[in-house]
């Protein structure tokens, strides 16, 4: 209230305050050659949770959410799940601690069908040790009918789907799996209006279940009502984090094109020298 | 997340496209795949082409004789085995070009390790020696593939740069095992693995080996059906199974037929007739050839590659990374290690491959399986594996292999030169892929 009274916003206390965070990224560093990707940047993520990740393309958002699913192993920093220090330098290591990643680039096998993606790398196996395809395809006719129930195509290798049906392919494997964590790179990028309402909702409905969400966008529009909190990265370095309430739209803006911080947040590293 | 849109483009497509022909109704039915009907019908007409080309050009059609088919399958196991690993190779986006010369070491070592070193340890003619030998080429073989799969998967190494150097590398070990010389003759039980008369299971077998596959059929048909019920899958009607059960007893009992008629030659007879003290009637005796070991050891090894291939992780996982490698390993599958593996496969297939070849000719040279590469690759690619990765059988490549073999066999009877056999070889490798550019174009 004083500070509404002064016009000078300052960040809302902490509502996860007192709770473990899921996740917490300290002072996270990859370069490539010469060029630093992602600049001693951190972020943490609370259960039940929505963090939108956001920047210009090359800001290293994508980059720094590569490093906490494992894609890419980091030069520096500390990753703790649950306060424990955790290893992460394979996606192997991360599904096991329940980190589940829907890629940018849907990282689908195109020529294998939807039950062969939803358990590639998890497969359900007979008695005998094979592959047990009709136990999979059963589990994947159950997963879809609640999250797409027009999916159909079951036996069709999923290149010849529809970019919303791969979508969803996707969103399964990552949630299937009993996921705590939940990182999705440009979720909406590739869907029309209907797919993205769809994927809002699924987003408040996992946010019930308790599951922390990282949401990566280039875009500032998708992502603003479904956040509980911003993290802005330009040129590789956090530009600060806020409250959604704490913040507008334009405030956002100005964070992510000029690395100005407003008063309502946290300015990191990247944050312009005012 | 499917939108209203897409899933009406779903139904308009099942209205416009699905008022379907009666031949389309049959194929889905049957769930038959087309891409094998084509093959089949390309290997008839090659054979009957052959067939009806000797009969018209040199007054005598020799290819569709039990003899020249029962020799077709002999000739054609070695390529057979080693395309059923290139499947994976080439699924996963590699090549391998070292295949004929690593099948040319590995056979001359397998001959040194016969007839010179075991002998003198066992004496000659002891039965672990074919044992032994055949246990050692295996391992030799896998030993040198794991190592190209680690050059090619942990340094980074192209597949194409590390079997280029293996085709030189290895021929050249080949003449260094014997300085050039060529080993001759093979341990007798070894030299059964690679057909000729005595290396068959005569009529009897064939029906008991034809039987066993019968039931194998009906086996599969009912457990296949019985699991779809478990899981409430769609069903084929029931004549389609029918259909499916008697065509593929039909092939089967069919080739027992075939493979019976062809008789041992007169030399062959007499000698075994003079060996076992029987007596020759008038008129000759027939015995059969039946199915010629080194056939029984490719069905065996298709078999064991389909099963791999289609209902094991390994199998999954290697279609996956063709598919896509990076969603692959982003999917936790260690990428690298499956490489490797794939690699140490093709090399023990290899090892097969040289028993087979060597024992057919009992005698190891080092120029055995010259150009043997081109033909796998050939076999693989014309039985639709993609060099784009992620798709590729099996059954497909033991087809292209039989069509490779085929065209070169059938040359060789109606009297082709050398040198017009390799320009129709090749120019038949280029059209059928280019065919199957067009089917796959056509088919999504």
């Amino acid at each position: 209230m004083m500070a509404k009274k002064a016009k000078v916003k300052t960040p809302s206390p902490n509502v996860n305050e007192g709770k473990t965070p899921l996740i917490v990224m300290e002072d996270i560093s990859i370069a490539f050659g010469g060029i630093k990707a992602v600049d001693h940047a951190s972020a943490d993520l609370y259960p039940g949770e929505v963090v939108a990740l956001l920047g210009h393309n090359g800001a290293g958002k994508s980059t720094l959410i590569k490093i906490l699913s494992g894609a890419y192993s980091r030069d520096t920093g500390t990753i703790y799940v649950d306060g424990k220090e955790a290893t992460i330098t394979n996606p192997r290591q991360a599904k096991g601690l329940g980190i589940e990643t829907i890629y940018q680039t849907l990282a689908l096998a195109d020529n294998v069908d939807a039950a062969a993606n939803l358990y590639l790398g998890r497969e359900i196996l007979t008695r005998w040790g094979t592959l047990d395809d009709a136990a999979m395809e059963a589990e994947t006719r159950k997963v879809m009918g609640r999250l797409n129930p027009n999916f159909t195509r079951f036996k069709d290798p999923v290149k010849q789907l529809s970019g919303g049906q791969r979508q969803s392919v996707a969103i399964a494997r990552a949630i299937h799996f009993n996921a705590r964590i939940l990182i999705m790179d440009e979720p909406t990028a590739a869907l029309g209006p209907a797919e993205t309402e769809q994927v809002g909702v699924l987003i408040k409905q996992l946010k019930k279940d308790g599951i922390g969400i990282f949401l990566i966008s280039h875009d500032i529009h998708d992502v603003f009502d479904l956040a509980d909190r911003v993290v802005v990265m330009k040129n590789g370095a956090v530009v600060g984090s806020a409250n959604t309430q704490d913040v507008t739209k334009d405030e956002v803006l100005g964070m992510i094109i000029l690395g100005k911080c407003p008063g309502g947040a946290i300015p990191g590293p990247g944050a312009l020298a005012s | 997340m499917s939108s209203e849109q897409n899933n009406s483009e779903v139904t308009d497509f099942k209205e416009s496209d699905f008022k379907e022909s009666a031949m389309v109704k049959f194929l889905r039915a049957t769930e038959v795949d087309t891409r094998m009907l084509g093959m089949i019908a390309a290997l008839i007409l090659i054979w009957t082409g052959f067939h009806y080309y000797g009969l018209f050009a040199n007054g005598f059609g020799a290819f569709l004789t039990p003899r020249n088919l029962w020799n077709l399958s002999v000739q054609t196991s070695s390529i057979a085995v080693m395309a059923t690993g290139m499947v994976l190779v080439i699924v996963t986006r590699h090549i391998d070009l070292s295949v004929g010369s690593l099948l040319g070491v590995t056979a001359m070592m397998m001959g040194v390790m016969q007839s010179w070193i075991l002998p003198e340890y066992l004496g000659l003619g002891h039965p672990m020696i074919w044992v032994i030998t055949v246990g050692l080429g295996i391992a030799f073989g896998t030993l040198i593939g794991a190592f190209h799969g680690f050059l090619i998967a942990y340094l980074g190494i192209p597949a194409f740069i590390v079997t280029l150097g293996g085709l030189l590398f290895w021929r050249g070990s080949a003449w260094w095992v014997a300085r050039g010389e060529t080993i001759a003759p093979l341990d007798t039980t070894f030299t059964l693995i690679g057909g000729g008369p005595y290396g068959t299971v005569g009529a009897t077998g064939s029906w008991i080996f034809g039987a066993v596959v019968c039931v194998a059929i009906i086996v599969g048909l009912i457990s296949g059906r019985k699991s779809r019920i478990r899981f409430g899958f769609e069903l084929r009607p029931m004549w389609a199974e029918y259909l499916i059960g008697g065509i593929g007893m039909a092939l089967t009992l069919g080739s027992v037929i075939l493979m019976n008629s062809y008789p041992w030659p007169k030399g062959i007879v007499k000698r075994y007739a003079a060996a076992n003290n029987l007596e020759i009637p008038e008129g000759g005796i027939f015995i059969s050839h039946g199915f010629a070991i080194p056939v029984l050891v490719a069905l065996a090894v298709a078999l064991a590659m389909t099963f791999l291939a289609t209902r094991t992780r390994f199998g999954r996982y290697v279609f996956a990374i063709g598919g896509n490698p990076e969603a692959a390993e982003l999917a936790g599958i260690n990428t690298k290690k499956i490489t490797l593996l794939i690699f140490a496969l093709m090399g023990a297939l290899t090892g097969v491959a040289a028993v087979i070849a060597s024992a057919r000719l009992n005698s190891a040279t080092n120029a055995l399986g010259q150009i043997d590469e081109l033909y796998v690759i050939a076999a693989a690619v014309i039985g639709g594996t993609s060099f784009a990765g992620g798709i590729g059988t099996i059954y497909g490549a033991i087809l292209g292999a039989l069509v490779m073999q085929s065209l070169q066999s059938g040359m060789v009877l109606v009297g082709f030169d050398a040198a017009v056999q390799q320009m129709v070889v090749g120019a038949v490798l280029v059209t059928a892929v280019w065919v199957d550019t067009l089917y796959r174009k056509n088919s999504t």
